[in-house]
């Protein structure tokens, strides 16, 4: 079957596609966009996160079939040409990514948490990061990445 | 495989009928899992995510009538006053990814023993609306689980939606998991008082071979609390009484030994989690708290 969706703002057509399959292969195989990582299946890692319609999900279990018509933001569409999200700094300078397969999906979630909760308590962050698993950082400097792209945020919005 | 994409509800009862062997897919969070791991390949995928008709609630007389499609998500920020014991259990659902895509009428399509929905919606005793293009029926939540997994859904049915009606006191949920998030229950355990009606609600969840309610737990306390006249002038409930009202709510469980449990496991635990929801329900009561939603 043919699916119409609009990625990162771009409108995309994919053909072929089978009726069983998942939004995230899709995206990974049909559309060139490997940011959404694939590991589980079955939901529980949350490395392949996306904003379906603003909303996070799990790539993994939309069908493809179901993103028809719809609006699909990816890892790949967080920053602003060179210019990084705040989120994407402050990964990369705590040190939040290790082996980098789980940031993506927990990119995505912590976009989202800051985009309705620009000032989340820790107990709100682990909350919203409670489903996507990483298994190098002990989840401390993924924490420091929220706090500190709190901060930035607040510190743009200001200027 | 066939991937059917009705955009009215008049459209997706039409496609049931003419492929009733399709497997519905609502939020997606169970029947993406089957698939991706082929364990399942249906003739057909009935998506239901673009029949709008299913995606809003309403009141009428202090009744809700909540749609098939309706996410955890929106159960916890738009319902939480009026049904907190569904969304208690709502916010136990998987994660924050599972819970806005997941549905009560997904839960209850699925009919897993383990759905987290279903032990409120016992407790609050719902009925369901079911359609197909011969009419509309009513179920009751006590008669819809009519095995693991199975309901009492007919081949060309689809659930349009669920009526319960808005707290009129306070109402719980805990849950048995092996962490904090991102686990199917080892049990669980609802309650609900319905001062109105003098009367007590109760599910089981994870605890037998369909969700079901503790009738004898339910009676026992909604006569103990008539008998005392605690519904009019709430005192301190005796130990005596908590400890009976665990002691049949274990009793109506029938759990099985697997990974997440064993069955004795299971049992002892409905008895403290029954135990546990009604001392903080018969507070929240003693408290005024939701006496009025």
């Amino acid at each position: 079957m043919r699916v119409n969706v609009t990625v990162n703002g771009r409108s995309h057509q994919a053909d072929d596609v089978w009726e069983g399959e998942s939004l995230l292969y899709m995206l990974r195989e049909r559309l060139g966009l490997p940011g959404s990582k694939n590991a589980c299946e079955q939901g529980e890692c949350g490395s392949c996160t996306v904003y379906l319609d603003g909303v996070p999900a799990c790539a993994c279990l939309v069908a493809a079939g179901q993103a028809e018509g719809r609006d699909v933001g990816t890892v790949e569409g967080l920053a602003d040409g060179a210019q990084l999200d705040p989120v994407q700094e402050a990964f990369v300078e705590t040190g939040a990514v290790q082996c980098g397969f789980c940031t993506p999906g927990l990119l995505v979630a912590a976009h989202d948490l800051l985009e309705r909760d620009p000032r989340p308590s820790d107990t709100d962050v682990r909350e919203a990061l409670a489903g996507n698993l990483c298994r190098c950082t002990g989840y401390e400097k993924i924490l420091d990445a929220v706090r500190l792209a709190s901060d930035r945020r607040a510190e743009r919005s200001q200027a | 495989m066939d991937f059917l994409r009705p955009t009215s509800w008049a459209d997706a009862l039409a496609a049931k009928a003419e492929h009733p062997d399709a497997l519905v897919i609502a939020g997606g969070t169970d029947v993406m899992v089957e698939l991706n791991f082929d364990q399942r390949r249906p003739p057909a995928l009935l998506d239901l995510g673009g029949v709008v008709d299913l995606t809003g609630w309403d009141v009428h007389d202090g009744r809700i009538r909540l749609g098939a499609a309706v996410p955890y998500a929106r159960v916890i920020t738009e319902l939480g006053d009026r049904l907190p014991g569904l969304a208690i259990a709502s916010r136990t659902v998987g994660s924050p990814q599972i819970r806005n895509r997941g549905t009560v009428g997904g839960n209850l399509g699925s009919a897993s023993p383990a759905g987290d929905a279903h032990p409120p919606l016992l407790a609050c005793g719902a009925d369901v609306e079911v359609c197909s293009v011969r009419g509309t029926r009513t179920v009751s939540i006590s008669e819809f689980f009519t095995g693991v997994k199975r309901n009492a859904l007919e081949p060309d049915e689809l659930v349009a939606a669920v009526h319960l009606d808005a707290a009129s006191g306070p109402q719980q949920f805990s849950k048995v998991g092996t962490r904090n998030a991102m686990v199917i229950a080892v049990c669980t355990f609802a309650l609900a008082l319905h001062p109105r009606e003098r009367t007590v609600g109760t599910g089981l969840g994870s605890a037998a071979p369909t969700p079901r309610r503790a009738t004898e737990a339910e009676q026992f306390l909604a006569e103990e609390l008539a008998d005392t006249g605690r519904w009019d002038v709430p005192t301190a409930l005796p130990d005596s009484v908590n400890g009976k009202f665990g002691d049949l709510a274990a009793a109506a469980a029938a759990p099985i030994d697997d990974v997440r449990g064993s069955s004795d496991y299971r049992k002892h635990a409905i008895r403290v989690l029954a135990r546990r929801t009604l001392g903080w329900t018969w507070n929240d009561y003693c408290a005024g708290r939701q006496q009025c939603a």
